[in-house]
């Protein structure tokens, strides 16, 4: 039950980045297309899975004051792993994503979730945080590439799908998109944050901010 | 002439927040005070020149010759982590007023993707050292410029009244992305 849980509040209630905002470096960049977007996720699925397995294993071994550096290189050597894979097999996909495959080591979902969920949790818990999480990353990257590219391209995953005549805004594609995208995005998901707490008779909860992830504050807490 | 270029190119035309998507974490979060924002950028600037002359060296001298590029990201981040420990005990220890400016921003920039991403870039562009210092100098100077700019339009910000719903981060966003459109504006100025 507890672990189902943990699971689905990666799909609604903690979703990243949209409630929980967090790793927006890679959400803005690679999410010029859908194809993109759902390619950075599998990666980051992987990464975090692995990276929430391993260190909930070791949790008990690693010295609280080296915990960091400790959570750093396990990331690390996974994202090397990571790498070498999408060189092997996915070549195309690992070039159109430039420098953010190996960027996903200082991506904070992965340090917030290891600080924050496995490093106190047990291996089955940390998996399906892991794979929640990751999941709901990868879908909500692939919502934002897909109204990206099919408001600023017309294609989506390479198809078109707007209306024969259709001018596509080319910024949407372009960095002012992207921010401009998830800026509404985040807007979006405070008027139903407040809607849903309304309807539950609930206080009205804080606006999404980047204060959740915490990462900023990971080294004073020592 | 090509160095003066480059310059221009880091800070405004490929600004390293508005046009190539690195470092947005601190961007949206130092970004409510000017004094805030100027400590972040001093610090990020400190750090981005001496981890791309460490990171170099390393690659330069330890990575290529003995063929282990496919270790470079885990060694750039375990490099990058130690540098930003030593760099604050260094500060505290012998410069006491610079640590007073800079301290409380050190250990955020671990994890400050820029950082990691200006070290990679230079690599994948192949630039020479000196070329590489300069970049890395002149990036950490759009970081700042851009940075400057959003903790001035947010302390305005706060005096306007905001649909609720946009507050905070959404409109933080929206703005940056107002402002990565004007930073459009200086394409062709250089490459």
């Amino acid at each position: 039950m507890s672990v189902m849980h943990e699971f689905t509040k990666g799909l609604w209630q903690d979703l990243p980045p949209f409630r929980l905002v967090l790793g927006l470096c890679p959400t803005l960049a690679v999410t010029s297309s859908a194809n993109n977007g759902l390619g950075m996720g599998a990666a980051v699925i992987f990464v975090l899975v692995l990276s929430n397995m391993l260190i909930s294993m070791v949790r008990g071994i690693i010295p609280k004051k080296v915990r960091i550096a400790c959570f750093i290189v396990i990331a690390a050597s996974l994202v090397v792993a990571v790498e070498l894979l999408m060189q092997a097999y996915a070549y195309p996909l690992y070039q159109q994503l430039g420098i953010f495959v190996p960027l996903i080591v200082v991506n904070c979902i992965i340090l917030a979730r290891a600080e924050a969920f496995a490093a106190k949790n047990g291996v089955a818990a940390s998996v399906a945080d892991g794979l929640g999480i990751g999941l709901g990353f990868t879908l909500s990257l692939t919502f934002l590439g897909s109204l990206r590219e099919i408001l600023g391209n017309g294609t989506w995953f390479g198809m078109p799908v707007m209306w024969e005549g259709f001018e596509p805004f080319r910024i949407m594609v372009q960095a002012p998109g992207a921010f401009i995208c998830l800026g509404l995005i985040l807007a979006g998901m405070n008027v139903i944050n407040v809607w849903q707490a309304r309807r539950k008779g609930l206080r009205e909860p804080d606006p999404v901010g980047c204060s959740g992830c915490g990462c900023c504050s990971l080294d004073k807490k020592d | 002439m090509e160095i003066f270029q480059l310059f221009i190119a880091a800070i405004f035309v490929n600004n390293i927040v508005l046009a190539q998507y690195l470092g947005n974490c601190p961007y949206l979060g130092c970004s409510k005070e000017k004094s805030v924002a100027l400590g972040m950028g001093g610090a990020v600037i400190f750090v981005i020149v001496v981890s791309t002359l460490c990171t170099w060296l390393m690659q330069r001298y330890v990575l290529a010759p003995y063929g282990l590029g496919y270790l470079q990201t885990i060694v750039f981040i375990v490099v990058i982590a130690s540098l930003v420990q030593f760099v604050e005990m260094f500060l505290k220890k012998m410069v006491p007023p610079l640590y007073a400016a800079l301290g409380i921003f050190l250990p955020l920039i671990t994890t400050n993707c820029a950082v990691m991403g200006l070290a990679i870039l230079v690599q994948r562009e192949e630039y020479d050292l000196m070329t590489s210092l300069l970049y890395g100098l002149a990036s950490g100077m759009g970081f700042t410029l851009a940075l400057l700019l959003m903790a001035g339009i947010r302390e305005r910000l706060d005096t306007c009244r905001l649909p609720k719903a946009l507050a905070g981060t959404p409109i933080a966003l929206i703005m940056a992305g107002l402002m990565s459109l004007a930073f459009m504006g200086f394409k062709g100025m250089a490459q």
